[in-house]
This record gives C-alpha cells, structure tokens and sequence, in this order.
C-alpha cells in the first residue's frame, strides 16, 4: 500500500489460527466422531472412536509463565512420545496424545523425571487458574504465580491422585475484579481501606466524570483540594471494591497491610446435576503474606479436607454444603460466622432463608 | 516463613554472596527464592534460567525483571502502570507496561504483553511452539504464558521499539493478536470435537467463524466495552463459557438421549445397584431417571435438561441424542459494576448442522454486537444494559420471542401493564402454531434417520 520504507506493512489479519494443521494426527481423523472415554489412572484419558480408533492422552501440569527452555523441553517431550502434538487445558495442563498405550508408562516416567506433575483429570484438584499479579499487571494486589505455586506445592498430592468427591476447580484473583473468575474455592484480593488519593495528580491522569460514574454506590465526587480539580470519597459510603482505581491510578487501593485475602467457596461451571453457582463468601482479611502466603494454605487445606472426608461421591463444594448446610459448614471448618457474609447487595433478600428449613 | 528470615539485611547479605551477586551483578531473590523448591514446576526457576543466558538480549532485562518482582514480594506493591503502545494498523492487542520503578531496575523498564489468539481448541506442534519460542527469544522476554484468562497466549516482556518486530514475526507464521481494552476479545473453544465424545456442534468451526467475522471489532476497539464469546461443546460448559462471557454458545440436543441397555446392566453389574441409585438416579435434578427391575435404565427424555451428569458417570451407556445444537446464553461477567450476572438463556436451541446453520450463529452474533455498539452505556457490559432496560425491551429490540426456557419462573411482582396481555397471548398462539408446522416438516427427515 504504502511505498515509504519506513512504515511497518499492515498486518495480515488471520484471526483465530486453523487448528487443523497443528492437531494429533488421530484427533483430526476422529474429529467429531468419538464414542466414549473411561480413566485409566490420575492424568490418563482413553478415548474410543465409533471406529473403534483409540487415542490416549497424558495430562501434566506446567507452571504457566514459562521460559522458552521449558517449552522447548515439553516439545521435545511432545516429539520423542507423542509425534510432535500437543494440546493445552484452560487450566495450564498440557496434555500429550498417544496412539498407542505401549508409551503411557515411559511417558509418565519421563514427564514425572521432568519435573511436571502427571495429572488434573477426573476427580482432583486440577490447577488452579492463575492470574498476573505483580509480574506483570498494573493494578494488582498480590501475585499470582506466587500464591499457585505455593498452594500447588501443597496440594501436589491431589492433583496427582483422584481421591476427592469429585472435581475441585480453585482459583486466584489478584483484585476485585475477579479475573481468575468462579471456583470451587476462590482466593481473591478483598481491600480493606478506601483509597488514597494523590491530589496532585488527580486532575492531570484522570477522566474524572467516568471515575465518578465507575463507581458502584455513587461515592465519588468532583472537589477542588488544594486549588487543584481533584476527587473525593465519600469513605462512609465506600465499599472499598477499588473499582476506581484502574481508571485513575493516583486513587491508590492496595496498601502492604490493607490489601487482603478473602476465600469464597462453592463456584460451579458446569450443568451437571445442579445448575452453576456463584462463589460465596466464607473468610476475610487474610494477609497477603508472600512467598507462601501460609493463612491462606491453611484455610483452603481446611475447606478441601472438610469436604474430602465429608461430601458423597460427585458432591462438588457447593453441592455438598447445600445438602449439609451453611451452619455444618462453619462447624466443621471451624471458620467464623460474621455480619459480612449477610448480603447486602441488589438482590441480597434472594440469599436469606425466608423458611424453617433450619439445621441442628 | 518470613520470621526465618530475619531482618532483611541480615538475610541479604548472606544470599548475595551465595548468588554471587555481587560479581555478575545479579539482584539477589530471597523471597523467591523460596519459591523454588517443592514438587510443582517454579516459575522462579524459569526467570532465573532466562537471565542466566548468556548473551542473550533478554538477560540483563530478565534480571532486572526478577528484581522489581522481588521488590514486590518485599513491599506487597504492584509497580506497573499502563501507557499506550500498538502495533502499526491496530488499535489494541498490546498491553503495555511502564515500571514505577525504573531507576532501580532500568532494563526492565518496558515489559508489554502481546495478547495473540491461540488455535481453536489450543492444539499446537512442537514445530510451532519452537517458532514461537524462538521468535520471543529475538525480540522479548523469552517469558510466554499458555494462555491467559481470555486464552490468549501471552508472550510477556517487550520493549516498546520490538513489539512492532515481535508481532510482525508472530503475524509471518500465522498468529494475530487478540483483544484489549473496550472490544470483542479472544475467544476459547473446549476440546469438543477433536477428543470428546460429549461434543455437540463443531466448535472449531463455530469459533473461527464467529470470531474472524468481526476482527475489525478486535482489532480496532470502538465497542462501549469489552465483550467475550465462548465456546463449550456440551452443558459441561469446560471453557466457562456461562459465568464468562457476554455471549456463551453451549452445546446441545433437542431428541432424546441414546442409551445402550446392554452397557447400562454391565455398569450396575460393576457399581451395584445402591450405587446406581444413589450416584446416578438421585443425582438427576429433574427426577428424569428409574432404574429397572431387570437393571436397565427408564429415561424420561421430555424431562430431562440435558444436565450430563449421567453421561459423565456412565460414559459407555449414555450418550447425547442426534437433533444437535446449541443454546445461546447472553450477559455473563464478573463483578463491575451491577455485580455478578450469568448468561441468560435468549436462544434455547439453535441447530448447528448446515452451513446455513453455522452463517446464522454468525449472523445473529453480529446482531447482539450491533445492539451492544448502540445502546450501552460507556464501560458497561451487555448483560448490564439488559439489566438496565428488561428483558422484554432487549427481546423486543432484538426481534426475539419471549420463551419460557428464559427464565426460573415468571414474575412474582404485580408491579407490570398488562392491558395488551391479550394481543401478546394471540401472538403467543400463532406462533406456537406455526412452530407445530414446522416441526412437522421437520420430522419428515428425523423419521427416516430413526428407520435405518
């Protein structure tokens, strides 16, 4: 188009990539054609085509953020057992497809020799879906890769095996707005403080009617401080949700101290049985205490375990503490019950018990 | 763990010598450190291994890199802000990254993400993957995350005058960048056809359709927000497509789902029967389900909601009908700014078999877009415009009868004008009437399958 040399070409616009070309060979012969699948073990799938074609697939976990070394090495994994395919889960797992079974033992051997947990399928906890945190984005409370790592140390034994009652999907959010979105449990920033704000800076960083508009109970408001065009908070009426802060980063909502942890448990995807379910809240003002964030550990180890010995078999989190009840569950997780797990949100009368349907 | 520790520089110091800081000027990690024992892979250790190369363009800013990170792990601060970086031709894709804290860790100073969309279904070769790697081992980081929550795959870590070279190399070998900002942004299809027997449409197809359709809307940001679809084979919903998304495209059937009796009584004969019964046939949630005196299985089919959990339990036995589609849920987010809201049904099924089938996915797909671009508000999603006007008015601006598969049940409230109750009831019929025709014709075809 253009002939000045100095001007990048424009770019080809190809979208979404075909998978087609990049697909296991036996995958695309099948495509749209399978029977059934049964587990042969932790992190092993056997799929069975109408033909009677079969396909094995071995699943491990990865630490996400991965150094081209690691890649290379998965790849060169990929090329010795699985003729150079592979997939990935939404979950991070990277999964290697078979076409003969002959190679699931020295496969496992060698991922296992590699470093990279063999598992994630069926009834386990599966990776924990992972945010970006102080790696890399601009308005995080805590890091991400910190806190998986740390819990998938922890909880290595579950992603390996498949003892619980069934899935457990956990997820990180290093703010309020939830990227990490719903789990079985969820770990998220909850902020604690309103947020400070650098008057100086207000006036030249920030839009302040769309500030004043991002905010969800109306509590910001245009003010002259200092002789400068600012904004103010109303702090009495501040829900401390740090909505405002990424439209206007001088409204500083993370503190060292302020910024928390909060645990919600009983977030559900999928359709089977129950209809999905939202995360609720059970535990508040967790510190946000890297490396190993160890409280945090605590509480989700207390929560799975609870559930592990108590659920019936394909109970998920949320299913199993609708059968036995809000009260058994703070009974059993020895976590307290407080005014701020009351909903005081639009729609909150929805989530009070308008019954007598009470536990003893 | 930090108690061990001890003060700061008492525990400094040590580690620096141990690093060997203090000769290749590498920033000593304490805290990260610890994260790099135990049995799941470490990201650390990844880092390090990146500014452990040498000669390698990315070293020094790896190191430095790892510094601010572990300046973060001190202070609990994050200590990035955003600017504006592109690519030429493109109004988002790239999030760019400025550090707060540049005179400490000046190589790291710009550390931009490029978002680029994965294949449908995230099936790679290694031959691609070694060309991506080696791609960002020229012009960034050498740091890519497979895949971001959008599944994007991120490629972290580029400076402002490579992330025009970065994507132009990415561009060459068949990659795009994805969505940023307020616009349609990277969609994620589940495995689905390639290797699961739950697959109810080609999602591939349906997912490369749809998003390649409206590029422009991706590429060039004009939207009053951001807007996700998502692809899920089946109610299994694997990609979260109902919590996630503005736009949830889930696999279906509308027959009845197949049972081969002869796999049911050999699955009894495994699990016996108390567990059957309690496993499978309480556990459907519209008591659709009776085990048989002779362990076969009775399905009420006009019953079921096509929950799967039979089907995921009784992979063999149990396996979705042969009338396919999908249905269409619109609105899910997550809490800004109205709070949480899933996907509402709005098409209950839509066939997803001809090619025809798949142009109006795309087709009505293009319509909610245009509808979002009209009338929402700014920084609001479409389920919060929904929200904001009644569902009646969305219906009615997008032309779409009122369904009972809409809703959990009709209003409680008696606050509602019904004087034209009566001419809304007469539509209802006519169109019920004419449905009944149409499923007659329809039925020509399916009677003849069921023949065979």
């Amino acid at each position: 188009m253009s002939t000045d040399q100095e001007q990048p070409s424009l770019p080809d616009e190809t979208g979404v990539p075909d998978p087609f070309q990049y697909m296991h060979p036996v995958l695309k012969e099948n495509y749209g054609n399978w029977a059934y699948h049964d587990r042969l073990r932790p992190g092993v799938l056997h799929h069975v085509s109408h033909d009677g074609n079969e396909v094995w697939t071995v699943r491990a976990g990865t630490q996400r953020q991965m150094d081209v070394y690691t890649i290379r090495k998965l790849c060169d994994i990929g090329d010795e057992f699985a003729e150079g395919h592979v997939r990935f889960t939404t979950r991070s797992n990277i999964e290697f497809m078979l076409s003969t079974p002959d190679l699931i033992e020295p496969l496992i051997e060698k991922l296992t020799g590699e470093g990279f947990p063999v598992g994630g399928t069926g009834n386990s906890v599966s990776m924990i879906s992972h945010t970006q945190g102080w790696l890399h984005c601009d308005i995080p409370g805590t890091d991400a890769s910190g806190v998986v790592k740390s819990l998938m140390d922890d909880l290595h034994q579950e992603f390996i095996k498949e003892e619980m009652p069934n899935r457990v999907r956990i997820t990180t959010s290093c703010c309020q707005v939830n990227c990490g979105g719903q789990g079985d449990i969820a770990i998220n920033v909850q902020y604690t403080k309103p947020p400070k704000i650098d008057h100086d800076q207000v006036g030249n960083v920030c839009e302040r009617p769309a500030v004043v508009a991002r905010c969800p109970v109306a509590a910001i408001r245009p003010a002259m401080v200092n002789g400068k065009p600012s904004l103010e908070v109303d702090e009495k009426k501040c829900i401390c949700c740090g909505a405002c802060y990424p439209p206007c980063p001088p409204m500083q909502i993370n503190g060292p101290e302020s910024t928390k942890l909060a645990i919600w448990v009983g977030g559900k995807h999928s359709n089977a049985r129950s209809k999905p379910t939202f995360h609720k809240l059970v535990a508040a003002n967790v510190p946000n205490n890297p490396p190993h964030w160890p409280e945090v550990a605590e509480i989700v180890k207390t929560i799975l375990y609870a559930y592990k010995e108590n659920a019936r078999d394909w109970e998920r989190i949320g299913e199993w503490i609708e059968r036995i009840g809000w009260p058994r569950f703070f009974e059993l997780t020895g976590l307290a019950f407080t005014k701020h797990h009351l909903d005081t949100w639009h729609g909150a009368r929805k989530s009070l018990n308008a019954s007598t349907h009470i536990y003893f | 763990m930090a108690k061990d520790n001890g003060s700061t520089t008492a525990s400094a110091k040590p580690k620096a010598k141990k690093n060997g800081s203090a000769k290749n000027g590498q920033h000593p990690t304490p805290l990260l450190d610890e994260l790099e024992g135990g049995p799941w892979p470490s990201f650390v250790t990844g880092l390090k291994r990146l500014r452990e190369s040498k000669g390698k363009q990315y070293a020094p800013m790896m190191n430095d890199l790892l510094g601010q990170l572990e300046h973060s792990y001190e202070e609990r601060l994050g200590f990035w802000k955003g600017g504006t970086v592109g690519v030429f031709g493109y109004g988002g894709g790239v999030i760019p990254r400025f550090s707060e804290v540049a005179e400490k860790f000046p190589e790291s100073k710009e550390f931009h993400t490029l978002r680029v969309q994965p294949p449908a279904g995230f099936h790679y070769t290694t031959d691609i993957l070694r060309k991506l790697c080696d791609i960002w081992e020229e012009h960034g980081s050498g740091l890519i995350a497979f895949h971001g929550q959008s599944g994007d795959i991120m490629f972290q870590g580029c400076t402002t005058e490579n992330t025009q070279k970065a994507f132009d190399a990415l561009n060459e070998v068949g990659f795009d960048l994805g969505g940023a900002g307020a616009a349609m942004r990277t969609s994620m299809s589940c495995v689905g056809h390639a290797r699961c027997e739950m697959s109810c449409y080609d999602e591939v197809r349906a997912h490369r359709s749809v998003i390649n359709e409206f590029l422009d809307e991706m590429h060039r940001p004009a939207l009053p927000y951001k807007f996700k679809f998502k692809f899920s084979g089946c109610p299994n919903d694997c990609v979260n497509a109902i919590h996630r998304s503005d736009f949830a495209v889930i696999g279906t059937w509308r027959d009845d789902m197949k049972v081969d009796q002869e796999e049911v009584k050999k699955y009894v004969g495994k699990v016996g029967r108390k567990y059957m019964i309690d496993n499978v046939i309480a556990n459907c949630p519209t008591r659709s389900l009776s085990l048989n005196d002779d362990d076969t299985l009775e399905v009420d089919n006009k019953s079921c909601v096509r929950c799967m959990h039979c089907l995921n339990v009784m992979t063999k036995a149990l396996s979705k009908g042969d009338d396919l589609g999908v249905s269409i849920l619109i609105g899910g987010k997550r809490s800004l700014k109205i709070g949480d809201t899933m996907g509402t049904v709005i098409v209950p099924f839509m066939k997803m078999e001809t090619d025809e089938d798949y142009e109006k996915l795309v087709e009505f797909a293009g319509e909610i877009l245009e509808f979002f671009a009209d009338n929402a508000l700014d920084h609001e999603r479409v389920g919060e415009t929904i929200d904001r006007i009644g569902l009646p008015a969305f219906l009615e601006a997008m032309d779409i009868a009122p369904d009972p598969n809409m809703i959990n049940h009709p209003r409680t409230s008696s606050y509602v004008r019904t004087d034209d109750f009566t001419e809304e009831a007469e539509k209802y019929f006519k169109r019920k009437a004419e449905e009944d025709e149409e499923g007659k014709k329809a039925d020509g075809p399916g009677v003849s399958i069921a023949a065979e």
